[in-house]
Parts: structure tokens; sequence; C-alpha cells
């Protein structure tokens, strides 16, 4: 009836529909329930209440995008459908491009291309399961569908709108077995999107599945294995956190619709954690503030425009001090959290997100540090197989977020704040994402909300243990480094004969003149003994090994320490393997190959004395540095006191 | 009331202009720019002394027969110039001195905000709203 009118009606829109009987009222009752959902829900109301133009009935976008969203059918699926039905080309949802639609979800949902010829046949009805805040499930009969309440305005929130509905498709995804490879229990939707309110997300649907920046396909893979683990509710949180590791972006899913029904300013617990956590990787003291150009790194983060982040500021700094408790703190994030959701920002401040209102409706929160520990148990697990995703989201956001914004946020673990300070200084340059960084982030699992992984990766890099001290010339400062020359001095030999020459703290390769060397240096517990022990043995048995070439197994290893505390030259040491390997070719070639191990090991053992040593070395001179930094200060000062006498 | 209200920057050059558009507002603009010179000339006439003592309120900077041209610097050099209606004889001093107050609060509230950059337009709505009240409530 009104189909085919309205089909006839429109020549330039998709060719005209012929709805069977059961279509007709099906979709003439899903689009009642669309229009009259636009009217802001005010019961079932008539069609006419609703109509936003005289003459045409529109269906608000909202509704719709709910409905298509409850098809569970993919994102890109119904994209095509929008645009096939022509709703997009004329910006909104008239009868004609709602049946249209709807007989090609169903076209869709039957497995048939997403084309127009698909629904000139018979097709079943199309099914939607609902989701709703009420938290009923209704399969199969799509008359049964409540109006969603979404009031976005299509045109300008058509992207989020089917962001939104892409994200709620992809979780749905893992569920209908027809689209997902994933096996997930298909009672995981109806309890999933129940539980929402349970856990504090208002639309635990959107919030968990608005992680999805604009790319789609990156979310992709992400979305797979966070929809495995949605089945149950203790993986809310675990997504949750993991949808917090995302980028600075993903906070749009938290605020998404989370008051959804009337209020999109009201902030629910789970956004009121995030933005507190938040505000502390930015503030470790709570009832401080943040500075103007803190918080601007932060949240220019989001990329919103700056004039619209300039409103924002606008409207949440109540007293315009340039700084943000956190109250406004909180109150800042929301709205851009809900202006990223598409919500045009108010021209006022809503009463809900006044700060007197906040502090009063939120008490200090202290339990934070609790759940996000409770969450952060979880997360280890299941950290791994996201980190390379989540590497690969961060790495295309990063590659958005201007360089000046690394300084600041992105760090919301609340434990590595101080670290933060540290680590700011050498972020700059320490943009894109490395596998590294997955391996950060999983060595830090508490519950990060990563507004952005990037400083977090600059941080961890940042933390890394700072480049081994350059190898050390042979000539040292500190006697006692006997380690490092006892390190060279085998190499020496090598490079000598003519073997390949070692880096300096290794010792050479095996080699059938130098094995001996090495291998005398084998016996642990002459190793293992500090160097100074090693000098003064070494003297005493300087002699032994020439006169006792049985013994020079043993004896031997000595002489390496030997000539190296003495710094002798190398032509002795030369002249030792030169006469080791001839007067004993034989026997040492058949112990070679079981003390080469030997050899290697007391290779690693050198080495970490000679790091130790390195080590040492180094915080002593840092010492030293700091000193002089002292000293330095010092003479400015005195210097500033002296020169305004002087200067006039 | 206050027809037209400007501020500009320490290099002279706008970084808000707005009037009430009862006319052509070339006008206000040509006037506003005008008064640049006596506004100038006032200040570098306070000059010799410390800039402590400097009056931010410039008072009247010229008088046409339409309309009256009050000036106002801050300590940065950035001046308010608000063109009023002399029809509207009932204005004291006083008014015209908390105007310029509110103004330069409000401005202050606009230098606050770290997304503004100073010598960028002034958008913001809240100093918007203010200069609206403003034009509005002295007529």
């Amino acid at each position: 009836m009104e189909a085919a009118a309205a089909g006839g009606g429109c020549g330039s829109g998709p060719p005209p529909l012929l709805l069977s009987e059961g279509e007709q009222q099906c979709y003439s009752e899903l689009f009642a329930r669309c229009a009259g959902a636009a009217g802001g829900g005010p019961g079932p109301g008539a069609p006419e209440a609703s109509r936003v133009a005289p003459g045409t009935v529109t269906a608000a976008a909202g509704p719709v995008a709910d409905l298509f969203r409850a098809s569970q059918l993919p994102a890109e699926t119904l994209h095509q459908i929008t645009e096939l039905c022509g709703a997009k080309r004329v910006g909104y949802f008239g009868p004609t491009q709602f049946y249209v639609a709807l007989k090609l979800i169903a076209a869709a949902q039957s497995g048939l291309p997403v084309r127009i010829e698909s629904i000139k046949c018979e097709l079943p009805l199309p099914r939607f399961m609902m989701s709703k805040n009420d938290g009923e499930i209704r399969f199969g009969n799509p008359a049964e569908l409540h109006g969603t309440k979404v009031q976005i305005p299509y045109l300008t929130t058509e992207k989020n709108s089917f962001k939104r509905m892409d994200d709620e498709d992809k979780q749905q995804e893992t569920q209908s077995p027809t689209m997902s490879p994933l096996a997930s229990p298909p009672s995981s939707p109806p309890h999933y999107q129940r539980v929402p309110l349970s856990h504090g997300y208002s639309k635990l649907r959107s919030s968990a599945e608005q992680m999805h920046p604009a790319p789609y396909e990156a979310r992709q893979p992400l979305v797979q294995p966070e929809g495995s683990s949605s089945g149950g509710p203790g993986t809310k949180p675990l997504r949750h956190q993991t949808s917090l590791i995302r980028s600075f972006s993903v906070e749009r899913e938290l605020q998404d619709n989370s008051s959804y029904l009337d209020e999109p300013w009201r902030i629910t617990e789970e956004q009121r954690e995030y933005y507190v956590n938040q505000f502390r990787s930015l503030q470790p003291d709570p009832s401080s503030f943040i500075s103007g150009s803190v918080a601007k790194n932060f949240f220019t983060k989001s990329k919103l425009s700056i004039p619209e982040l300039s409103y924002i500021w606008e409207l949440s700094d109540a007293d315009c001090d340039g700084a943000l408790t956190l109250p406004e703190f909180c109150a800042a994030f929301h709205l851009i959290v809900a202006r990223k959701n598409g919500y045009p920002l108010p021209e006022g401040l809503p009463p809900t997100l006044q700060p007197e209102y906040l502090q009063a409706a939120f008490p200090k929160p202290k339990w934070d540090c609790q759940l996000f520990d409770s969450y952060s148990e979880s997360l280890p697990a299941n950290q791994q197989p996201r980190d390379l995703n989540r590497m690969e989201t961060s790495v295309k956001d990063t590659a958005d977020l201007p360089v000046p914004t690394q300084d600041v946020t992105g760090d919301d673990k609340q434990v590595l704040k101080s670290t933060v300070n540290e680590a700011l200084p050498k972020d700059v340059s320490e943009d894109p994402a490395t596998p590294k960084d997955s391996n950060s982030l999983k060595a830090r699992p508490r519950s990060r909300s990563y507004s952005s992984t990037s400083i977090e990766e600059a941080m961890k890099r940042g933390e890394d243990p700072p480049t081994p001290p350059p190898r050390p010339q042979k000539t040292h400062s500190r006697a006692s480094s006997l380690d490092l020359n006892k390190v060279f001095q085998p190499s020496v030999p090598a490079t000598k004969s003519g073997l390949l020459p070692p880096p300096p703290a290794l010792p050479p390769r095996p080699c059938p003149s130098q094995s001996e060397q090495v291998l005398e240096a084998e016996l642990p517990p002459q190793l293992s003994r500090a160097p100074s022990q090693a000098a003064e043995s070494s003297p005493s048995k300087k002699d032994v090994p020439y006169s006792q070439p049985p013994s020079k197994p043993i004896r031997r290893k000595f002489r390496p320490e030997n000539q190296a505390t003495e710094n002798q030259e190398p032509s002795t040491v030369g002249s030792g393997p030169a006469s080791a390997a001839t007067v004993k070719p034989h026997p040492t070639v058949q112990k070679q190959s079981s003390k080469q191990k030997k050899a290697i090991q007391t290779a690693i053992r050198k080495n970490k004395e000679a790091n130790a040593v390195l080590a040492r070395l180094n915080s002593e001179l840092q010492q030293q540095l700091k000193e002089v930094h002292q000293e330095r200060i010092a003479l400015e000062n005195q210097l500033e006191q002296l020169r305004p006498v002087t200067v006039l | 009331m206050a027809v037209c209200v400007a501020v500009i920057a320490k290099e002279n050059y706008p970084l808000y202009i707005r009037s009430t558009p009862t006319e052509n507002e070339l006008k206000f603009h040509y006037m506003v720019h005008t008064s640049l010179d006596v506004v100038d000339e006032k200040i570098s006439a306070m000059g010799k002394a410390l800039v402590d003592q400097r009056e931010l309120y410039l008072g009247l900077l010229y008088p046409t027969e339409d309309y009256k041209v009050y000036g106002y610097v801050t300590n940065s050099k950035v001046k308010f110039v608000m063109v009023v209606d002399s029809s509207n004889t009932a204005l004291r001093d006083n008014e015209i001195r908390s105007m310029f107050r509110k103004l330069h609060n409000s401005y202050t509230d606009v230098m606050c905000n770290p997304f503004y950059n100073p010598g960028d337009r002034i958008q913001s709505r809240a100093f918007d709203n203010m200069v609206t009240s403003m034009m509005i409530q002295v007529c």
C-alpha cells in the first residue's frame, strides 16, 4: 500500500517495491515505530504525531540505525543497504527508503547479495535481534521491535551512527553463526546486552563495541578476539579495559549512549572511573587540578577541532581559572566523548555536568584503585592476543596524533605516574608503535586506559635501561677493572692470530690455538673470584705455567688475567698461545669440543662481570656528574649574586 | 547603548569586532580604526611614566555628532574600543567603565582557555554572549 505508492511516487529513487501483505504490515509497523520513536518516545504515538515535515513521514536516523543494527548484519552490508535504498541520497529515511532497506536487510539475512535485484523476489521477513535498555530480547518478529531512543540527527551523525551500528554488528557478528567464524555462544548477546546496566555500562554493546575509530578494518581483528571473550560478564570489564587501552578516540564508546534514554550528559559510574583514572594519569593528586597546557595536549588527542575544544573548555572550566579540577575535567571529558559520538555541544553546561553536581554525585573515588586492580587481574591473560592488534590500531592512531601531545596523557597507569615524568622528556621522538610497545603493554597489565599508546611506548622506551655503556677502552682509570682487561686480553691474541676479531668484551671464539687459553679460564671457582683476587693469584702462578706444561690447562687461565692486570704486552700473550699450541696440540684437540661449551660459559660469566663493573663505573660517574652539576649551580648562583653589583 | 564593540590586539589588528547591524557596519569599522590613532596618542602621552601608573580606562576618545567613542587599554596593550550612540545621554562614565571592566574580565577568561592562541580571533561563545548582553542592555 504505502510502499507501492511511495515507490511509485519517487521515480528517481529505488525501483518500486512489491511487498506482500505480511511484509507490508511488518514494514509499516516498523516504520511507524521508528518514526514514532523520533518524537522522543511519547508512547506508541501515531506516525502523524512525529511527522518531521508536513506531508512527509520520515523515520529518525537513530531508531533506524538501531533497527538496522539489530538485524545483525555487518557494517558494510548496512552501508550498502543505506546507499541502495536511497536514504543517503535524500538524507532521510522516507517510507520508500525504509521499506527498501528492510527488504534489503531481509535479502542480506537470507544470504543474498545486497542488490536491488535481490529484493524483487520473495523474501522472508527480516529478522531483528532486539537489544534495548530494557534488556528485552525479541527474536524474529520485527513487529515487536521497540523504537530506539537515540536522538541523533541523521545527517550529521551518519558516520557515527553507522559506526555504532558496525560496532554492535561486529559484536553481534561474533555471535551470529552465519557471520562470524567465532563460536560464541548464541545466548551471549542477550546476556551481554542485558548485563550492561548491572555493570554500569548503560549500553554495553555500544560501550564495548565503540572501540572503533574511523577505520573499521583495524578493528575487525580486534573485535573477533574480543567477541570471543564477550561471553561472560567477567570479560566485560576486560573488554572495557582493552577498549580503554585503545587510543583516545576510543573513549567515545564509553560515553556513547550512557544515558541515552533521556540525558546524554549524565556520567555513569564507569565513565566516571575512566575519567578519574585519566585525571590521575595527568595529575596524581585527585584534589588538585590540571593545568591548561597539560589538559590542552590531552584533549587535543581527541582530534576534535580546536574551536570545539575551546568551546568545551569554556563550558567545563566553570571558574575560568585556566585549570581543571577533577569534576571540571570529568565534565570536559564527558563533553568531548559526547561530541565524538555525535551529540551537538550544548549551549550551556548541563546541570549534570556542573562541578557541584559531579562532586556531590560522585564522592572521591578511592575505590577506583581496587576496581581497577580487580579489572587488571583479568587483563594480563588476555593482553597478549590483543597486543598486535592494539599495536596496529595504535600505530594508526598515533600517526594522527600531533607530536606535542606526546608529553602528556596516554599513560593512565597510576603507578607509572612518576615514570611518566621521567619519560616525558624522552618522549617526543618516539611516536610510532613498535613490537616493543606491545611488550611494554604486556608488562603493565594493569587496566590502563590508554588514551594513546604512544605515550606508553615512549615511556617504556624511556624506562628501558639506557644503552649499555660503550665498550670501554682498554686503558681504564679504574684499576679494579680487571675484568675488562681480562676480557680484552683473550681477544688480543685472537686478533693477533688472525682469527675473527670478537667484540672486545667477548673472549675469542674457540680456535685451536685459542681454545686452550679459554679453556684454561674455565674453572668456575676461579673465574667467579673477584678480579682483584685473580690479580693476586696470577702473579704467583705466572711462572708456573711455563715450568709445568702438564698443568697448563689449569694454570694458564691465570695467564690472561695475569697479563691483563699487569698490562703486559700482547706479545707475551701471543707467545703464550703459540707455545701452548705447539706444546700440546693433541690432547687439547680432544678436549676442545667438550671444553668449548665451558669456554662459552666462562665467556658469559666474564661478560657478566664486565657488565657489573661497567655498571658500577657508570653509577660512580653519574654521581660525579651530579656533583659537578651542583658545583656549577652553586657557582652560577654566586655569579648572579655578584653580578647586580657590577651591572647597572 | 553600545553600538559597536571592538577588541584590538597589540599590533593593531582586530581580534574581535561586532556591531549592531542597524546600519552599515563598515562605518563602525572605520570609526574604530580611526580611533586607534587617538588611543595611541593617549598611551604615548602617559607612557613617560611607568606602566603601573597608566590608567586602563582612557575615557572618551572623540565624539562625533552621532556617536561617542570610548577607549580602554589593558596592560598588554590590547585595546577595547566601544562606540556608543550619542542619543543615549544617560550613559555615565561609570557605566562605561563598568562595561569595560566586564569586557576585560571576559577577555581574560578567553585568555585562560588553553585552546586559545593569543593573537587569534576571539571565537568564544561566552565572550559573544557577554558582548551581546552589553549591546542590548545598555540601550
